[in-house]
């Protein structure tokens, strides 16, 4: 029989939530993994991981009764058959826009980490340290070198494939090979290289698609098929799947519970410390009390924040951790949709083989090395060389067999680009809970308040201008520059609203992502981060997470929580 | 890696202690079947009969092989606005009533040129058409990219049949695979790849 009693609670799934599982349960505790949608098995419960286009009835696209349905996730490409239910109920789970704010959310097991982007790239030194320099926010309470170790170990365990590329602005790490870049993508590196003085780089994207195997871990190297989305049985990429959990469960300390919304946290105000998490299941709206000595919240930024609000209320009104008046402040995303693309002529008599699930990636060059803009941070790139397939403009072609073979033939090589924005902290980005409006359990929910300012919206103008520049420089044709619209949330990247720092006056969590208030309750996914940096953030709230779990089981050892 | 020690690697399973209910998986949308559309047997054979004169039978496979037409009226069921899929309707209709005035009979007992020369004469003027309110690239745009309420103007309506017959033609089994090419499990990824004039594209 289950018992209501363990040492350590972890809240959410996903990519920082696996880890913390992983941990901890390595070092002994036993451990109890909610999450609040189903479950979903590794290989058995990846239904659609090996149908093709044409086994969809609308052949992938969604239907308009779709769009009824997921009015928030059909402003962008993530709603469609093949990742139908991988996204959470829009209908069950409301959230309230007083500005717009696209908020795409995964809840099952393993979270997002089904659904990333898997993109990762380590902070630098100066994304540590610009906020203090600055004036920006609060200082970050801890340096890059605080987290080398632990980024060290993260990757050698996920597998990220990537080049150690010398790079200050973008530190190497423990990389299997990288996926390469195919033959226009070289030249065009080559071209921007001269042509920039060696101040911008394109280089291989660095991605947790592996291009070795661990067996260790029961995973094989990507099969280039691109369908990360639909789970991979091979186990290609990094999620809570094919990774974390599969080491957490071998230690036989693990316990998952699906369909539990964990609505808060308990909390002993005498002792200062949190008791346990008091759970409602999703299924049969009942509720249950777990107790455990310490707490990890991972339940993605916003919800991380949200189970904060919703705790310990009789002491402070604003929730655990609403002291320091930063709870659900200082959201921040990575904004994006801006970018070029251009023509590239020549090499008509090469092609490339396989889907190859990255692309390049060029690192921020702006406000750094001595390049000074009228706005802080920068943003860095990714995109991608390919030959056109038959989706291209063929008006001129008409109908019939010309038609057809003229597009049943590779077309011109195309590059596109698009910017990946650092987002400033700001106080009045905030999230708050709107209590008139309830979930189907009758929660109150999330009301986001969030918009791009005045540093965001001058560094757009240098995100499309230089895409455009470096295209040009690197003499290719018809470049386009484009900027679609854009949201706060539409990076799918939330960060910010339970930040770290060193002051309990002005952040929520201390240097090892305690809670000031409650130090065993630990707070490791995007909701920590000080700053948001414009690099992919999830490797970091891995690195985060271990070093985290390492510091909880210590404190732990020390009597200290 | 060995294919035989790759499948032994995914064979791996996973077991975990478990509180609560099963596993559910990745929702399922279910095969449509065409009298949930509204669209009758002799529509799908004259939407066939249309788009193999857009993308016809050469040395590979037509539309008609792939039929298409089953596809598209599922489609232009379920992923259209209703605007949308009235005009598209039209727009089948003007091509017999076309064919009625230009040769005094069905679309469907045309010969092959006179059906090819009916649908070019309304692909060009559907062309031009697009070019005067404003639309660009209509015949590689997604059909479901329409939203209910949208004041952008629709395309001209030949140019959804055009759209929707590329479409579901490259994305069937028979286009994807006998007309252009498709791995479904590459293994590796090699970004100069030789290529010569008459190699068939990737289908994705």
């Amino acid at each position: 029989m289950a018992s209501n009693n363990y040492d350590a609670i972890v809240v959410g799934s996903g990519i920082s939530g696996g880890w913390a599982a992983k941990e901890l349960t390595e070092k002994g505790l036993k451990v109890l993994m909610l999450e609040r949608g189903k479950n979903i098995e590794h290989i058995k419960d990846y239904d659609n991981a090996h149908k093709e286009a044409w086994d969809y009835p609308h052949r992938d696209m969604p239907t308009q009764l779709m769009k009824e349905q997921y009015p928030v996730l059909k402003r962008d490409y993530p709603l469609n058959e093949s990742t139908f239910g991988m996204w959470a109920n829009e209908k069950d789970n409301p959230y309230v826009e007083d500005k717009r704010f696209d908020w795409y959310r995964g809840y099952h097991v393993g979270g997002r980490s089904l659904l990333w982007g898997r993109q990762s790239y380590r902070l630098n030194k100066d994304d540590f340290e610009a906020n203090g320099r600055e004036g920006v926010a609060v200082d970050w309470p801890i340096r890059y070198e605080d987290v080398e170790p632990w980024y060290d170990y993260v990757e050698r365990f996920a597998g990220i494939s990537g080049n150690r590329d010398g790079l200050d602005v973008l530190p190497d790490g423990q990389f299997q090979p990288a996926m390469q870049l195919n033959c226009v993508e070289k030249d065009v590196a080559a071209r921007i290289q001269k042509a920039f003085k060696g101040t911008r780089h394109i280089i291989s994207g660095r991605t947790s698609n592996m291009t070795e195997p661990k067996p260790e871990q029961g995973r094989a190297n990507c099969q280039y098929r691109s369908k990360c989305w639909l789970g991979c049985p091979y186990g290609g990429y990094f999620s809570t799947q094919a990774s974390t959990l599969p080491m957490a469960m071998k230690t036989g300390n693990l316990t998952l519970r699906p369909f539990s919304i964990v609505k808060e946290i308990l909390y002993d105000k005498d002792r200062k410390r949190a008791t346990g998490v008091e759970v409602i299941d999703a299924e049969t709206n009942e509720t249950y009390v777990y107790n455990a000595k310490i707490v990890f919240v991972n339940a993605s930024a916003l919800n991380s924040a949200w189970l904060l609000m919703n705790s310990a209320t009789d002491v402070w009104e604003g929730g655990l951790g609403s002291s320091s008046g930063e709870l659900g402040h200082n959201v921040m995303d990575h904004h994006f949709r801006v970018g070029a693309s251009a023509e590239v002529e020549g090499y008509d008599d090469k092609y490339h083989y396989g889907r190859r699930p990255t692309g390049f990636y060029v690192p921020r060059f702006r406000n750094w090395g001595g390049d000074k803009r009228d706005y802080l941070r920068g943003f860095g790139y990714q995109g991608s060389a390919s030959r056109q397939g038959w989706r291209r403009d063929i008006a001129e072609l008409g109908i019939g067999a010309n038609l057809k073979d003229a597009i049943s033939e590779p077309g011109n090589w195309q590059i596109g680009m698009t910017a990946f924005g650092e987002m400033l902290p700001h106080h009045d980005n905030r999230i708050y809970l709107n209590k008139k409006v309830t979930d189907k359990w009758g929660l109150p929910v999330l009301a986001m308040d969030v918009e791009i300012r005045e540093n965001e919206l001058r560094m757009r103008k240098d995100m499309k201008q230089d895409a455009m520049d470096m295209f040009e420089a690197a003499g290719l044709k018809n470049v386009h520059g484009f900027e679609a619209d854009y949201a706060p949330g539409m990076g799918i990247h939330e960060m910010g609203t339970a930040r770290m720092g060193r002051d309990p006056k002005t952040s929520v969590l201390n240097k090892h992502n305690q809670v000031w208030d409650a130090p065993n309750v630990y707070v490791t996914d995007g909701a920590c981060m000080t700053s948001g940096s414009c690099v992919n953030p999830s490797l970091t709230y891995m690195a985060l997470t271990a070093r985290a779990a390492h510091h909880a089981v210590e404190e732990l050892k020390r009597g200290n929580l | 890696m060995e294919r035989r020690e790759l499948l032994k690697l995914i064979a791996v399973t996973t077991g975990t202690a478990m509180v609560g209910a099963p596993a559910f998986a990745y929702d399922k949308v279910p095969p449509v079947p065409l009298k949930d559309t509204p669209f009758s047997k002799e529509d799908v054979g004259f939407i066939n009969d249309v788009a193999e004169v857009i993308l016809p039978k050469t040395d590979t496979p037509g539309a008609k092989e792939a039929n298409v037409g089953a596809t598209i009226a599922v489609i232009a069921a379920d992923c259209y606005t209703d605007a949308q899929r009235a005009h598209f309707k039209a727009g089948l209709k003007d091509i017999d009533t076309r064919a009625q005035a230009q040769f005094g009979k069905p679309f469907l007992l045309l010969d092959s040129d006179s059906k090819t020369a009916l649908l070019s004469e309304l692909d060009t003027e559907a062309n031009a058409y697009n070019r005067k309110v404003g639309l660009w690239d209509v015949a590689t745009d997604k059909p479901s990219d329409r939203e209910p309420g949208t004041d952008k103007p629709l395309p001209h309506a030949f140019s959804l049949v055009k759209q929707m017959s590329l479409y579901t033609f490259f994305t069937s089994e028979v286009g994807a695979t006998k007309v252009l090419r498709y791995v479904a499990v590459p293994g590796y990824y090699d970004g100069e790849l030789e290529y010569k004039k008459g190699d068939k594209a990737w289908a994705t």
